[in-house]
């Protein structure tokens, strides 16, 4: 019998490393320690229920465990044989009980490709993904295949560029094939910079292996015999699994000279970003390597002809790199058949915000939003009403209601004036303002703008200026068009991807919100409740029963009455922090 | 910029020195030099940079440039909890701001900056891929999910206590 116990970084912030130790040392009590074997493994994506143990053979989920649990299901599960039913998903729907994953919801619709091993193996340990495959593909093209012939594989098999851009993967390999030079080298993209997207980090904690054997056949498909993984320092247990993965691969002699007896030398080593969203950007990617500022540069000359330390570079990100194995195993055809006419295979999807099933999602092309959102998703939280699904991050788009049932996949989103970017999912409520959410992004994108070219240094700083404006009442109808107009000069001149997509929260949400542009700008209103400048809390005084719970957590005092009297706000001190509506249990306290 | 320096401890000078050779002095590992200084230190300020010019044999400016540049790198000493609230998508849409305005409200110092008992700073992060706990507060390794404004008193009592 084995248990896998979540070890990703949301389980873990949940304690889920004390339950492991508690499960091994109740096991010992028990003497059954040679029985059952514990595993701590990657992600199994679904974080909101968090932490999740496995058990093996049965297929058990638990979810939600505490360290507290474990005496509870080492005593009942693995002596009695009984499964503790408080532990285990109950369906938000028909509010059943659910033993077996594979019968909820959120795994129903999903297909694992690059997520194929995480919540299954021991990332720590080579011997389990031997055991699942692992290099045989690596050994497969270095000893049977030429470096032209797998290319053609890559290419047959349609895979595009998990990392947002898209492009073909193949042709790229094709590219930097075929320019001649003593030094080449293999970059794995792993700066995952975008707010809310966690998949690649989930894979290199779950599967670092997969990653690795990916870069080899890069380097051999190229001709290039050095590979470096550019990897954010803010991502520590990610860091420490590819080192060790590094390590007992070379001991393995998977990494290194003369790999597998093909004659093939390749080796990978690891570079740190300090935390810069544009260095996901493979120029600014490249110069941060070289221990420069992160700043893009002007394409051409591409990475392919010149990149790392002015050598042929090919940059591929992790969830592409993940998806290259299984490609070579189960051949192109294979993979082509899956998805959509243009875009091939499966995309991870870090699924968050107002949604009832939070976590990382495998989804092949062409599903639609609906049934993301609601049948994998679980719905919208607390049965609140769906407004928007924000896709691609900060240079991604809003999406409404009307396309909810628009296939996925990079063209499709591309035409509704969204992204695919790296897959960030973010779900909102009618409790969002979509000026405000606008406004968060190009914080964002301010914050983040290298400062290299003007249009995105200064245009994006003005469109934030814009915005405040407008979310504080103090615009009028003129400057809705002239955020349009410097939304299209930022789009049309900035240098690299940030800054041409930066303006596209703004345009996406004018053009499917524009009237809660117009309430906030004709009205001084803004009809989500959200922005402070806009709105005031009163009491409603049939409902108000004088209780004293919104008085009494009032931050700043500023509400007045005596128990079982009509309490009342002083809007003059008044700091909007909703202290008061989140207390009141008699629904006596109002958004105006 | 102050003018008065600061007094580096020689032991960790000497340390600094040491990682520079290790990593054969070459400009190019400018940022993995600084990585292993911020471990040192805590903190990269403007005598620290200086070393570090000198050891990789490149401008103070180049150093400068490059540590503001990144936003993992502080020049600033951070507290001795320092606390950090994700304000990635997801947290921002489950109310990290309001935990944010918490924050701030209670210690009284502005995004950035340190308590002046040195106990607490503040920073804000962008996600730290743990959506399924948003909003997320981190203070120091520990990571606390789920917070609302009402639990701020709370973890900050958890620190106040320890001393």
């Amino acid at each position: 019998m084995h248990m896998l116990v979540c070890g990703g970084t949301g389980c873990r912030a949940s304690a889920s490393d004390m339950l492991f130790d508690n499960l091994k040392k109740e096991l010992q009590e028990q003497g059954l320690q040679d029985e059952v074997q514990v595993v701590t493994t990657g992600c199994f994506g679904f974080c909101e229920k968090g932490p999740i143990v496995k058990m093996i053979p049965d297929n058990t989920f638990y979810v939600s465990v505490e360290p507290g649990d474990a005496k509870e299901i080492v005593a009942e599960h693995v002596v009695k044989g009984r499964r503790v039913e408080r532990l285990l998903y109950v369906d938000p729907v028909n509010k059943k009980q659910i033993a077996d994953s594979k019968g909820m919801g959120f795994y129903k619709k999903q297909i694992r490709i690059a997520l194929r091993n995480c919540g299954l193996i021991d990332p720590e340990n080579i011997y389990e993904y031997l055991a699942a495959d692992g290099y045989e593909a690596m050994g497969k093209v270095l000893t049977e295949m030429t470096p032209e012939d797998a290319i053609q594989e890559m290419i047959d098999s349609g895979l595009r560029g998990r990392g947002g851009g898209g492009f073909p993967t193949g042709v790229k390999w094709q590219i930097a094939s075929k320019v001649s030079a003593d030094q080449k080298y293999v970059v794995c993209n792993a700066d995952e910079g975008d707010p809310g997207a966690f998949m690649d980090r989930s894979i290199l904690e779950g599967d670092p292996h997969s990653v690795l054997e990916a870069m080899v056949i890069n380097g051999y498909c190229i001709g290039a015999t050095n590979g470096l993984i550019y990897i954010r320092a803010e991502y520590p247990l990610a860091i420490n699994r590819l080192k060790i993965a590094i390590k007992q691969a070379r001991e393995y002699g998977l990494l290194g000279k003369d790999i597998l007896g093909s004659g093939f030398d390749f080796d990978v080593e690891i570079r740190y970003g300090a935390g810069a969203f544009v260095c996901g950007e493979e120029t600014a990617l490249i110069h941060s390597m070289e221990g420069e500022r992160g700043e893009p540069t002007f394409k051409p000359p591409f990475p392919a002809q010149s990149g790392y330390l002015g050598k042929p570079t090919n940059v591929n990100n992790v969830e592409t790199f993940a998806n290259v194995p299984v490609i070579y195993n189960k051949c192109a055809k294979w993979f082509a058949g899956i998805g959509t006419e243009k875009s091939k295979g499966t995309k991870v999807f870090a699924l968050a915000g107002k949604i009832n099933n939070v976590g990382l999602i495998e989804v092949p092309m062409g599903i639609t939003l609906r049934e993301v959102i609601f049948e994998i998703g679980g719905g919208i939280k607390d049965g609140k009403k769906f407004k928007a699904v924000q896709t691609g991050g900060p240079s991604g788009g809003c999406l409404t209601e009307k396309h909810l049932d628009t296939p996925i996949d990079f063209d499709n989103l591309l035409a509704v004036g969204s992204m695919m970017g790296s897959g960030g999912m973010i779900v909102m409520d009618e409790d969002d303002c979509m000026v405000a959410v606008a406004k968060f992004y190009l914080d964002f994108t301010v914050e983040e703008s290298c400062g290299k070219c003007s249009p995105c240094r200064i245009g994006n700083k003005r469109l934030y200026e814009l915005l405040e404006k407008i979310t504080k009442g103090q615009a009028d109808k003129e400057d809705l068009d002239n955020l349009r107009n410097l939304c299209m000069v930022i789009r049309d001149t900035s240098l690299c991807g940030l800054g041409q997509t930066s303006p596209n929260p703004v345009l996406s949400t004018m053009d499917n919100f524009m009237a809660e542009y117009i309430a906030h700008v004709e009205d001084d209103r803004c009809p989500s409740g959200v922005c402070k400048d806009l709105i005031r809390y009163e009491i409603i005084p049939e409902n108000c029963v004088g209780c004293t719970a919104c008085a009494r957590n009032c931050p700043v005092n500023c509400i007045a009455g005596e128990r079982k009297q009509l309490h009342t706000i002083d809007q003059s001190l008044c700091i909007k922090c909703g202290a008061c509506l989140e207390k009141c249990k008699f629904n006596a306290v109002a958004i105006i | 910029m102050t003018s008065i320096k600061l007094k580096l401890k020689e032991s960790e000078v000497q340390q600094l020195r040491e990682v520079a050779k290790s990593f054969n002095n070459a400009p190019g590992e400018l940022i993995n030099v600084l990585h292993r200084a911020q471990e040192i230190f805590g903190y990269l300020p403007a005598e620290v940079q200086e070393v570090v010019a000198q050891e990789l044999n490149v401008s103070v400016a180049k150093v400068y440039g490059v540590v503001t540049f990144y936003s993992f790198f502080t020049m600033l000493p951070r507290g001795r909890y320092p606390i950090s609230v994700c304000t990635g998508t997801a947290c921002y849409v489950r109310g990290a701001e309001k935990v944010l305005d918490e924050f701030k409200r209670i210690l009284k110092v502005p995004v950035g900056e340190t308590t002046a008992d040195g106990k607490f700073s503040i920073t804000c992060l962008r996600c730290v891929g743990a959506c399924g706990l948003a909003p997320v507060v981190m203070v120091g390794d520990k990571t606390y999910g789920r917070v609302t404004t009402d639990g701020v008193k709370d973890i900050l009592k958890e620190y106040e206590e320890a001393e």
